[in-house]
């Protein structure tokens, strides 16, 4: 009798359950636009990215017919006579990134370092953290207004001490310039891999008589080098894009650069100077061409990294 | 004994190498700061901050269309960037392993990437030629673009945070799919997700190159979404290579207002992290 009321009042509670599931269902509409649109978002931001791709791409067909592979190894870019080689351009920003990261690569990894092993808690190290995250967060078009006023004279002292032209503009500059515009990427990322560096490694290096130096050297350094090099890489992709700050001090010549102290220009840049004034869709197919490849370039840097910096989490 | 020695003073050589180069990166900012403060404030005053530019020769005039146009471009690119971007972080955290969520996860990496300037050329092909003018709409758009990396990982990031038991209770109670997320997982994420709004604000109020070729910059005062208009980074950046003194200190000021802006939005960011942090 007992077990039959029981069974009854499971039933009924069943019976309410369904009603509720009923009720719910009305719901299950909701539930389901909510999941479609979750995932239309996701693939039309897919697509948003494909379609940078192929506008870019099928914008720069015009000049790809005209002028080839001929488009990378010549150097005259002459919009008159509808002549463009794009040659200066790589040659201006592979040399002003490279130099601002050869100057960069002490600087971020003793901040790195300083963060990461040496002060990594308390007041300093906050304080440091903080002035370097504002450094990143300072926009570019300030970095290229300060640099015309603060840097460009010093440089132009500098460059009339030792009987260059005195421009002030110009290649040396703008690397110095992002030079201390790329150290916040570098720095963060070399932070965390020095941080991840596991402690009792470090311990055991210490118990063997081992100096902070020898640590640093034998342990941290070598543990952490692949992560250091994708924060370098990363930052690299910075300064390869890198353009209103650089417009301001390159000095916008469109020649083969001659020496480190003269004028260049590079390829963010030169879109940046020529890109609303292009007549005739050559023109305008080269520029868009240069963009394409900073968008390549860049692409193929960012996921190197990004890989790097993954497999180095999952060890 | 001697080696000992030797291996001390490279260690202490070493540590105050690491302090000095450490403390040498960190003085640019203050170089920065102390220049744009010290010609910044100068021309800072009420005039400045309401009136509109005038032309060359005339002393005065200020920035307001340029900051009115600076927050329409943020209006506009917000309201595009942030609904979407929380949706797709949200999809990422809720379908971890899906395929669609690796190809997702890439393309925000290549975004995070892309030069600013490459969106510019991609705005104005999109919409300024399609158009025929250029317009703040499209700079919106750029704007838009560059901000939604930020949004989709820190909402990701902070979704990714939160105790899964959270979602069961909200099971446990009969609540519905989608309400479960938007009334309950959202909420209890909100301090990542509103820091990660601002900070793609701070970062992209500063940006000038996607600008150049959609906003364009206007020496009006102008409303309407689908004309020209100024923003702070552009005026700066006009100002800035102009050859007059007048257009200098114009600049100075402008990119004092910029920086105080973008700094506040930093610090407030942070502050919002930690004070609105639900527990558990």
């Amino acid at each position: 009798m007992n077990a039959l009321t029981l069974d009854n009042t499971i039933l009924k509670v069943k019976g309410k359950a369904f009603s509720y599931r009923k009720k719910l269902n009305k719901f299950g509409v909701f539930d389901f636009l909510f999941k479609n649109f979750l995932g239309l978002s996701a693939i039309s931001f897919i697509i948003l990215l494909i379609g940078i791709f192929l506008t870019l791409l099928i914008q720069s067909i015009p000049s790809i017919e005209v002028f080839g592979i001929n488009f990378y190894t010549k150097s005259v870019w002459d919009p008159v006579q509808s002549q463009f080689g794009s040659l200066p351009f790589l040659a201006g920003t592979v040399i002003t990134s490279f130099l601002a990261l050869l100057i960069t690569i002490p600087f971020s990894l003793a901040v790195s370092l300083f963060l990461g092993e040496y002060f990594s808690k308390g007041f300093l190290s906050n304080l440091m953290k903080n002035c370097i995250e504002l450094l990143g967060g300072i926009p570019s078009v300030i970095y290229g207004f300060w640099g015309l006023f603060f840097l460009v004279p010093i440089m132009r002292a500098f460059e009339s001490s030792i009987g260059v032209p005195p421009l002030g503009i110009g290649i040396s500059t703008t690397s110095l310039l992002l030079f201390v515009m790329i150290i916040p990427y570098s720095a963060s990322i070399g932070r965390e891999v020095i941080s991840l560096v596991p402690s009792n490694l470090k311990e055991a290096a210490l118990a063997l008589g081992a100096t902070k130096y020898e640590v640093v050297r034998s342990v941290i350094l070598p543990y952490a080098k692949s992560g250091i090099f994708a924060g370098i890489l990363l930052a690299l992709g910075r300064a390869l894009g890198e353009t209103m700050a650089v417009t301001m001090v390159i000095g916008n010549r469109n020649l083969l650069p001659d020496s480190i102290f003269g004028p260049a220009n590079t390829m963010a840049s030169l879109i940046a100077n020529e890109f609303t004034e292009a007549t005739g869709d050559v023109y305008l197919s080269s520029l868009i061409q240069i963009g394409l490849l900073l968008f390549i370039v860049t692409t193929v840097i960012n996921i190197v990294g990004k890989q790097i910096i993954k497999r180095f989490g999952k060890d | 004994m001697s080696n000992l020695k030797n291996r001390k003073i490279k260690n202490s050589i070493f540590k105050s190498l690491v302090v000095i180069f450490a403390l040498a990166s960190a003085v640019p900012l203050l170089i920065i700061l102390f220049f744009i403060t010290k010609e910044g404030i100068s021309s800072l005053n009420l005039n400045f901050l309401f009136s509109l530019p005038k032309p060359v020769g005339e002393t005065g005039g200020g920035i307001a269309n340029a900051i009115v146009g600076t927050f329409i471009l943020i209006i506009i690119a917000t309201v595009i960037s942030v609904p979407t971007g929380i949706a797709i972080g949200i999809f990422l955290n809720e379908y971890k392993k899906h395929k669609l969520s690796y190809y997702t996860r890439l393309c925000v990496n290549i975004l995070q990437g892309t030069p600013s300037i490459v969106i510019g050329m991609i705005a104005y092909l999109w919409i300024v030629k399609q158009i025929g003018s250029f317009s703040a709409f499209s700079g919106g758009i750029a704007l838009s673009i560059m901000m939604l990396p930020v949004i989709i990982t820190s909402t990701e990031e902070t979704l990714k945070l939160l105790p899964y038991s959270l979602k069961e209770s909200a099971y446990a109670l009969g609540i519905p799919y989608y309400a479960t997320i938007l009334k309950v997982v959202l909420p209890a994420g909100i301090n990542g997700i509103l820091t990660g709004v601002m900070l793609s604000v701070a970062r992209v109020a500063g940006e000038t190159a996607p600008l150049l070729f959609t906003a364009f910059g206007s020496p009006f005062m102008n409303l309407d979404i689908m004309k020209p208009v100024s923003s702070l980074p552009h005026v700066i950046f006009t100002y800035a290579t102009s050859p007059y003194n007048e257009f200098h200190s114009l600049a100075w000021g402008a990119s004092f207002v910029l920086i105080a802006f973008v700094l506040i939005m930093n610090i407030s960011a942070k502050m919002i992290s930690k004070r609105w942090k639900v527990k558990f």
